[in-house]
């Protein structure tokens, strides 16, 4: 079996991926720059629904009965969707879907497609497999073109290129899309991507996307975006494929109307992102004339086995946690050597890719329960964070210093005030810092005493009523 | 060997065990809007100039001249208008072009495109397309870089469920909510407007009759 989360198996483990990032103070203060702004957007886009509580806790409930009967609400998406024209494959793996997607082009004689932002495909390293097979893969979403053509690597969720400012972008522009001038504002960017792709919109004849829901009631896809290039990719090409991952069923139609309340306020903190496409199968004169839906397990099953993480499958990807998180805000998205990055990042991989490859990942927190707090769906990160440690501990997958270093470097990285008290008390002993590769953060008077509560305890004693 | 297919599903069998009762969903969010007509109306035209979309009112049977001014504002002559977009409502002067299976390029040099709308929503200041005749395929209102759609008072719903919900029918043709002109949140953050859908949005309000 393959499974595959992009390349974490490969990664450095988080304490020595992060003690390099930390020294990039430009990366660090566009990272803190840009979740400062999403989380001030978000904030008052939150307040102002009276009802946010109860959309959370219907989200939820939805996504807890979609998993208790996943297997019935697979098995009706793929009749409707067959009914509506739609051809729906199912992929085991990485490789599996990969194959599946090289087939479906080289059957067409197609040597290029173009892409909408799919995390399942940057899971499956799909454009790997894709130039393998000589077909050249173009991402549109502005952030992947940032990274495409900066052979760079996504950094957040949402907003993959978050940790490049406007010049860094400009940079990459100019060298990469052979432009003389370049105005500096936002605008142009945004222009010179605009007459970059949209020659390929108009000549490429397959088109890729993932889903942000599908339905099983009527077999639809659901994609939100903002820049009409995930509406370019579903519409324009003759032969459209859709990946996204078994978790990504709801129910009902109507069960639509509350996660796209939820996602664009969490997300990018609008009250509506500019586009929701959501189809149907094929319809004759719009469109494509080929639908294909690859349904992806690639680790899911596993996640769903496990009772106390099985939440984790309720996440809609939409990064408020990584936004909210003291550690994600000091470190950025690539010290968790996975395109899933932040909170989410540090239960999801090592769910996916298996406890062996990612032992430092749940230790990427202080356990201040910001994440959760956030969770649109209501996921208890702190919880399912605690459970996975216990797992690591059970394996006997990190030794004792290892796991106590990397608990104090979650505390410390939390907060800027304690890192930088680490980071002058270089002279005062050094374990048990040293023990995860972070010399001269060596403050063991400072470290903070065992807990005498647990933290599920202290949860349910302050906040966890709320 | 067993299929993909049956693997998967085998999987997710044996991971939830046992059918448990449906778990229940409580649907305590507000699904039906408060506001008066006139307020609905006026927080939907504040959401749309949120977007920076223009935003014109009139009274029904005062479309045409309507639709013209706006054209006008933004010097447009020639626009796209989807095959069953009602005669009655075009004003004389600019050139209509009617989209009956326009190749994608040619739809990429024109103005603009003009379009009724099945639904829209207060709240978010968004527009549904169900692509019905007098919507037009999808192509015709994104591949242009200017879009001006008439929405009529009677279509107009305050909240997301209420808005999603009229699509009845509809649901499953291709839909399409625009809330404002393409945009990207992608440089630091920063809403800006316009990357590959119409980077210009207009919008007309008729009073139904
Ligand atoms: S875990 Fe929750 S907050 Fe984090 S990305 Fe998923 S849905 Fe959003």
């Amino acid at each position: 079996m393959s499974i595959r989360v992009g390349e974490s198996a490969q990664a450095a483990t988080f304490p020595k991926a992060a003690k390099k990032l930390l020294q990039n103070t430009q990366l660090r203060r566009n990272v803190r720059r840009a979740t400062d702004t999403i989380r001030g957007k978000r904030a008052k886009v939150v307040d102002e629904m009276p009802d946010w509580q109860a959309l959370r806790t219907a989200a939820q409930q939805i996504k807890k009965r979609t998993l208790r009967n996943l297997d019935s609400y697979l098995v009706q998406f793929e009749k409707a969707c067959a009914e509506a024209g739609g051809k729906v494959h199912w992929a085991r793996d990485a490789d599996e879907a990969n194959a599946i997607v090289v087939g479906i082009i080289q059957s067409h004689n197609q040597k290029e497609v173009i892409k909408v932002k799919t995390m399942t495909s940057d899971e499956t390293r799909l454009n790997h497999a894709l130039e393998a097979a000589g077909i050249s893969p173009y991402e549109t979403d502005l952030a992947d073109l940032i990274i495409q053509l900066g052979n760079d690597k996504p950094s957040h969720i949402v907003v993959p290129a978050l940790h490049k400012n406007k010049s860094e972008i400009r940079q990459i522009f100019m060298e990469q899309m052979g432009l003389k001038e370049l105005g500096h504002a936002p605008e142009d960017l945004a222009g010179a991507a605009r007459n970059f792709l949209r020659e390929r919109f108009l000549r490429v004849k397959v088109g890729f996307s993932g889903a942000n829901f599908a339905v099983a009631e009527t077999g639809s896809v659901c994609v939100v975006e903002s820049e009409g290039n995930g509406r370019m990719c579903v519409t324009l090409p003759d032969v459209l494929i859709t990946m996204f991952g078994v978790e990504k069923i709801v129910p009902t139609f109507d069960d639509l109307e509350v996660f796209l309340q939820l996602l664009p306020r969490s997300a990018t903190g609008e009250r509506m992102n500019p586009y929701n496409s959501i189809w149907t199968g094929v319809t004759p004169g719009d469109g494509p004339k080929e639908f294909h839906v690859i349904l992806l397990d690639n680790g899911r099953t596993k996640v769903l086995a496990d009772e106390e993480s099985r939440e984790t499958l309720h996440c809609i990807r939409c990064a408020a946690c990584l936004n909210a998180c003291p550690v994600y805000r000091q470190t950025g998205g690539h010290a968790y050597g996975s395109i899933y990055s932040g909170p989410i990042g540090a239960i999801l991989t090592p769910q996916l890719q298996g406890m062996q490859h990612s032992t430092t990942l749940p230790y990427a927190s202080s356990l201040c329960g910001a994440c959760y707090e956030v969770c649109p769906v209501k996921i208890n990160i702190p919880e399912i964070l605690i459970h996975l440690r216990r797992k690591i501990v059970e394996s006997g997958g990190a030794a004792l210093t290892e796991r106590m270093g990397m608990a104090v470097a979650g505390y410390t990285l939390a907060d800027s005030g304690r890192l930088g008290t680490a980071q002058k008390l270089v002279q005062l002993g050094r374990q048990p810092l040293d023990a995860i590769g972070l010399p001269g953060w060596s403050a063991a008077r400072d470290l903070p005493e065992i807990p005498k509560q647990t933290f599920r305890e202290w949860w349910k004693s302050s906040r966890g009523g709320k | 060997m067993s299929t993909a297919r049956e693997e998967i599903l085998q999987r997710v069998r044996t991971a939830i065990g046992t059918q448990a009762p449906e778990e229940p969903v409580q649907r305590e969010y507000r699904q039906a809007g408060t506001l008066s007509e006139e307020a609905k109306i006026d927080l939907f035209i504040d959401r749309l100039h949120d977007y920076n979309a223009e935003v014109y009112r009139c009274a029904a049977g005062e479309e045409a001249v309507t639709i013209a001014e706006a054209l006008t504002a933004r010097g447009k002559k020639r626009i796209l208008i989807p095959p069953g977009f009602p005669a009655a409502l075009l004003p004389t002067g600019p050139d209509f072009v009617r989209d009956t299976a326009l190749d994608y390029r040619d739809i990429d040099a024109t103005e603009g495109a003009l379009t009724c709308a099945t639904a829209a929503i207060a709240m978010t200041g968004s527009l549904i397309l169900t692509h019905s005749a007098t919507e037009g395929r999808r192509a015709l209102t994104l591949i242009p870089d200017y879009h001006l759609c008439v929405v009529y008072t009677n279509q107009l719903f305050e909240t997301v469920p209420e808005g999603l919900r009229a699509l009845g029918g509809r649901r499953t043709s291709p839909v399409t909510t625009i809330a404002g002109p393409s945009a990207t949140a992608d440089i630091e953050m920063t809403r800006v407007k316009g990357v590959h859908g119409p980077r210009v949005l207009d919008v007309i309000v008729v009073a139904a009759g």
